[in-house]
């Protein structure tokens, strides 16, 4: 890994405010996500690793320490910055999918290219390459509940792709699919993370899973209490 | 985020909820509706009121006692006919002088009865007034001095009284006297729902004797010229100032009155235009509460738009212009409606309706600033939502 990290966490805290008493969610996590990483977060709830999934995706700001995303400096950005450093560098895929009803597959996939201000027809070509690369070439107009829960997940996957960002962090991703839907989908991660470089972080409960990757981040009480990397199943 | 795109996501927003977004705009098309409405209704009588107003005469100047003010009592007439000959002394042409002794009374013929007004007058009144008879001829000077029982018809007593035949020539019965028929007035239609050709019209003199008075109500005068209406009235006032100690005189011109009705019926129609303004504003809290909830109940979509680059103020611009949208096509709609609703009650209704541009631009105007003012708040809100929180929504 001769590249510069794609994410950069030096003793990153996060502290919620609930009702004038201080609720430490992260008290003091360091780590590096490499780009092309393939990271596996684990722990059990109220672990602290979903407040870590939105640091690292730029959703929100640390209350201590130093976090750098893309080589920009998170607790230093305006809400507006911290919007574009999330269209530039960071794809989300979550476990509801959390596609816009009523709008079909392309435009779902197109929607992040809306708030980088690409045309309307560049938006739909890429989209429908995007969505060919998924494997849902055939099913561009169709709307989210015109499509099983596998496809959905594609469609999320493919809108998370669609500007080219250097990690792609899915929460649960499989979550809501059966296992063989779910294992399908977690193919298609592994083979978009080897193929475009995209580091991939994945928030999982699900042992199986977090033994395919090739690093795995344990989580406790807001701290990592393991990080180990390995070979990985079959990278 | 484009301004075209932004524009594009609102408009899908609101056809993804049709029926809510329709009910929100009925609220703003029913305020836009009444206000081009209303204040059609508005301009179009006071058109009507100051075209009968000038159709009176031209350079007309009403002599009556007492002030004419909104709100004072009419005064009981001490005028005279001496009064009427010395005015038309002062006026120095005696055929530019009108009167009228008038009352309600019944009129008969045969069978056929009909409750109008009589009015005793002089044979100058069509020079004056600019009256037309239709058929037959109007009173004489020689008609008046010996107070011949003869009546001209107002079109609508005509008809009420001699349906079939042809009025001239017959006898009619006013208040138990029996007079003849010399002629029917052209008719004039309507004014304010008032039937102007429902009158009849008697020599003054017959008039009196059939009253048992000697007083004349009230003294119109024709002006020679334009220009020194005013020194006229104030001469004839003066004139009969000095026969009537005691007694107060007013001399009105027609712009005094298009000035005292002008004002009453701008009241009017402004009054008209605030009680549509505040359904206008019942409308724009409906959009702003219909706002809200779509904020409320979008809040994952607003959270992802967020997570995938959405900037706060793009949030807030498509919400905005959703607000704007609701507002502005209700406001074209309402629009719609209130020409529509105008032209038909100009064409089915006695009421006039003149629609006016400013009223339109006012209309769409103020329900567009609704959609900006009532759509702010919503709007913040949702582009101050916070993209951890919104996308845990349910």
């Amino acid at each position: 890994m001769s590249r510069d990290p794609a994410i950069e966490a030096v003793e990153v805290s996060r502290t919620y405010e609930l009702d004038g008493v201080s609720v430490p969610a992260l008290r003091g996590v360091s780590l590096t996500i490499g780009a092309g990483d393939y990271v596996a977060l684990i722990g059990p709830s109220g672990s602290g690793k979903s407040t870590l999934m939105h640091l690292l995706g730029g959703l929100d700001r640390p209350s201590g320490g130093r976090l750098v995303i893309g080589g920009r400096e998170v607790g230093t950005l305006s809400a507006p910055e911290l919007a574009r450093l999330r269209n530039e560098t960071i794809g989300f895929v979550f476990q509801a999918f959390h596609l816009l009803p009523r709008t079909s597959a392309v435009d779902n996939v197109a929607l992040p290219l809306v708030y980088r201000g690409v045309g309307a027809r560049q938006r739909r070509e890429r989209a429908a390459a995007m969505l060919g690369r998924v494997g849902l070439g055939h099913r561009l107009h169709h709307r989210p509940n015109q499509l099983s829960g596998g496809e959905q997940q594609r469609v999320a996957i493919a809108r998370a792709l669609v500007t080219d960002p250097t990690v792609l962090l899915a929460d649960e991703p499989t979550g809501n699919l059966d296992s063989t839907t779910g294992a399908a989908v977690l193919e298609l991660l592994e083979r978009l993370n080897v193929e475009s470089g995209v580091a991939l972080v994945m928030v999982t409960h699900d042992a199986e899973v977090a033994a395919r990757a090739r690093r795995r981040i344990a989580m406790r009480d807001g701290v990592v209490v393991a990080d180990s990397a390995d070979g990985g199943a079959d990278a | 985020m484009r301004l075209a795109e932004a524009w594009r996501v609102a408009w899908d927003a609101l056809r993804a909820n049709r029926m809510r977004s329709a009910l929100t705009m009925l609220g703003v098309i029913i305020g836009v509706a009444s206000v081009v409405l209303l204040v059609a209704i508005g301009t179009g009588t006071k058109q009507r009121v100051e075209q009968q107003v000038e159709g009176l005469g031209s350079n007309l100047l009403l002599v009556v006692p007492g002030r004419l003010d909104v709100g004072s009592a009419p005064a009981l007439s001490p005028l005279t006919l001496q009064d009427v000959d010395a005015v038309g002394r002062v006026v120095g042409d005696p055929n530019r002088v009108a009167v009228t002794v008038a009352s309600g009374a019944t009129v008969r013929a045969g069978n056929r009865e009909d409750f109008t007004t009589v009015q005793g007058v002089l044979e100058t009144t069509p020079t004056v007034f600019a009256r037309e008879v239709a058929r037959g001829r109007y009173l004489t000077g020689s008609d008046v001095d010996t107070g011949r029982r003869v009546a001209v018809l107002g079109n609508s007593v005509a008809r009420v009284l001699f349906p079939d035949r042809e009025a001239v020539g017959q006898q009619i019965n006013v208040a138990g006297v029996r007079f003849r028929v010399i002629g029917v007035f052209t008719p004039l239609g309507q004014s304010l729902g008032v039937d102007r050709d429902d009158e009849v019209h008697i020599p003054v003199t017959a008039a009196q004797r059939l009253y048992g008075t000697q007083r004349v109500d009230a003294i119109a005068v024709k002006a020679p010229d334009r220009e020194r209406i005013d020194e006229l009235g104030e001469r004839i006032v003066a004139e009969l100032n000095g026969r009537h100690p005691g007694t107060e005189f007013s001399a009105v011109t027609q712009e005094q009155i298009l000035g005292v009705l002008g004002d009453i019926l701008g009241i009017l129609t402004g009054v008209l235009a605030a009680i549509a303004g505040i359904s206008l504003l019942v409308g724009g809290v409906g959009v702003s509460n219909i706002m809200l909830v779509s904020v409320r109940e979008r809040t994952r979509e607003i959270g992802l738009r967020k997570a995938v680059g959405a900037r706060p103020r793009d949030i807030g611009v498509q919400f905005l212009l959703e607000a704007v949208l609701l507002t502005s096509v209700g406001g074209l709609t309402g629009m719609a409606l209130g020409v529509g609703g105008a032209l038909l009650v100009a064409a089915l209704s006695p009421i006039p309706a003149a629609v006016t541009w400013w009223s339109l631009a006012l209309a769409f105007g103020v329900s567009a600033a609704v959609g900006i003012v009532f759509g702010v708040v919503p709007a913040q809100r949702a582009g101050r939502l916070d993209p951890v929180v919104a996308l845990r929504a349910e």
